[in-house]
C-alpha cells in the first residue's frame, strides 16, 4: 500500500510546493518593486534612502 | 506550506531588515545626508554651462524631484521610513529567495540558504554595479526607466547564469552561462549624456563601497535567518 501511495503523494506535495512557492514570489516580487523601482513620488520619496543605499537606480 | 513559507520570510526580513536599517544608519545614510547639501548647494551657485547643460538635459528629473510632493522629514521620521522600506526590502528578498530554493527543489538550511543569499548578492547587487555604480543623490545619471530596465536584466541574466553553470556538468552549457553573464555588460548599461556630477568624488568612491557592504550584509543576514527559521517552523509533523 505505502508503494503505490508515496509516488502520488509525493507529486502532489510537489505541486503544493510550487504553487506557495509562486505566490510567495509574487508577494516578494511585489515588496521589492514597491520599495526599489516604484515611481510615484510618494513612494519615491519614502523608499528614497533605502533606494540609495542598496543600489537600485534612483532618480 | 504557504504558511511556513511566508512566516519563515516575513520573520528573516524583518530581522535581517532591522539590522541592515541600523547598519544603514551609522554608513550610508549620513553619506546620502552630506551629499544632499552639495546637491543643494550648487544648484543654488550660478553654475557652468556644462552644469547648466547637465540639469536641463541628461540629469532633467534629478534633485527638483526632492523638493516635490511630500517626502519625510530629517530626523527620526526619515530614520523611520528608511527604516520601513529596507524591512519591506529584506521580506520581498526573503520570500524570492525561498521561492527560488524551494522551485529549485534545494534543501533548505543554514548553509545552503547562505550560499543561494551570496549567489543572490552577486547576481542583484555587484552584476548590475559593474554597470551601474551605487549612485549618491546629486550623480550623473541617464534616463531612470532605461537603467531600471538594464538594472533588472543584468540581475535575472545573472542569477541564471550562476544557476545554469552550477546545475550543468558538461562544458557546452557552462560555456553558455558565461555568456549570459557577459551579454548585459557588452550590451553595456545606459550611460549618462555628460559626466558631470555634484557629489564629490570621495563621498561618491566611499558610498559605492558602503552601499555594496550594505546590500551584502542584507543578502547574507537575509539567507542566515532563513538557514535557522526554515527549519524551526516546520509544518505538520507528517512533512
Amino acid at each position: 500500500m505505502a508503494s503505490t501511495s508515496v509516488p502520488v503523494s509525493r507529486s502532489t506535495e510537489r505541486q503544493e510546493t510550487l504553487r506557495a512557492a509562486s505566490v510567495a514570489a509574487l508577494l516578494g516580487l511585489s515588496l521589492v518593486f514597491l520599495t526599489g523601482f516604484a515611481q510615484p513620488q510618494l513612494l519615491h520619496n519614502a523608499a528614497h534612502d533605502t533606494r540609495h543605499s542598496l543600489s537600485f537606480p534612483c532618480h | 506550506m504557504l504558511a511556513r513559507i511566508l512566516s519563515v520570510g516575513l520573520l528573516a526580513g524583518l530581522v535581517a531588515g532591522l539590522l541592515v536599517a541600523v547598519l544603514q544608519q551609522v554608513t550610508t545614510t549620513p553619506l546620502i545626508v552630506a551629499a544632499e547639501v552639495f546637491e543643494t548647494r550648487l544648484s543654488d551657485h550660478p553654475a557652468t554651462t556644462a552644469q547648466k547643460a547637465h540639469e536641463h538635459g541628461a540629469h532633467e528629473h534629478g534633485a527638483h524631484e526632492h523638493d516635490e510632493g511630500w517626502k519625510p522629514a530629517d530626523g527620526l521620521p526619515r530614520l523611520f521610513y528608511t527604516s520601513l522600506a529596507t524591512i519591506v526590502t529584506a521580506v520581498g528578498v526573503a520570500l524570492v529567495l525561498l521561492a527560488a530554493m524551494l522551485v529549485a527543489g534545494e534543501e533548505i538550511d543554514e548553509r545552503h540558504a547562505l550560499a543561494w543569499a551570496i549567489a543572490g548578492f552577486v547576481a542583484f547587487g555587484l552584476a548590475p554595479a559593474a554597470g551601474l555604480a551605487p549612485e549618491l543623490p546629486g550623480s550623473a545619471a541617464a534616463d531612470l526607466a532605461a537603467r531600471q530596465i538594464w538594472w533588472v536584466a543584468t540581475g535575472c541574466a545573472t542569477a541564471i547564469a550562476i544557476w545554469m553553470f552550477f546545475k550543468a556538468k558538461k562544458a557546452v552549457p557552462r560555456v553558455l552561462a558565461l555568456a549570459v553573464l557577459l551579454a548585459p555588460h557588452v550590451i553595456g548599461a545606459p550611460r549618462p549624456h555628460e559626466l558631470v556630477s555634484r557629489a564629490p568624488a570621495e563621498l561618491a568612491a566611499q558610498f559605492a563601497a558602503l552601499s555594496l557592504a550594505v546590500q551584502a550584509s542584507l543578502w547574507v543576514l537575509v539567507g542566515i535567518a532563513i538557514g535557522l527559521l526554515w527549519p524551526r517552523l516546520a509544518g505538520r509533523p507528517a512533512t
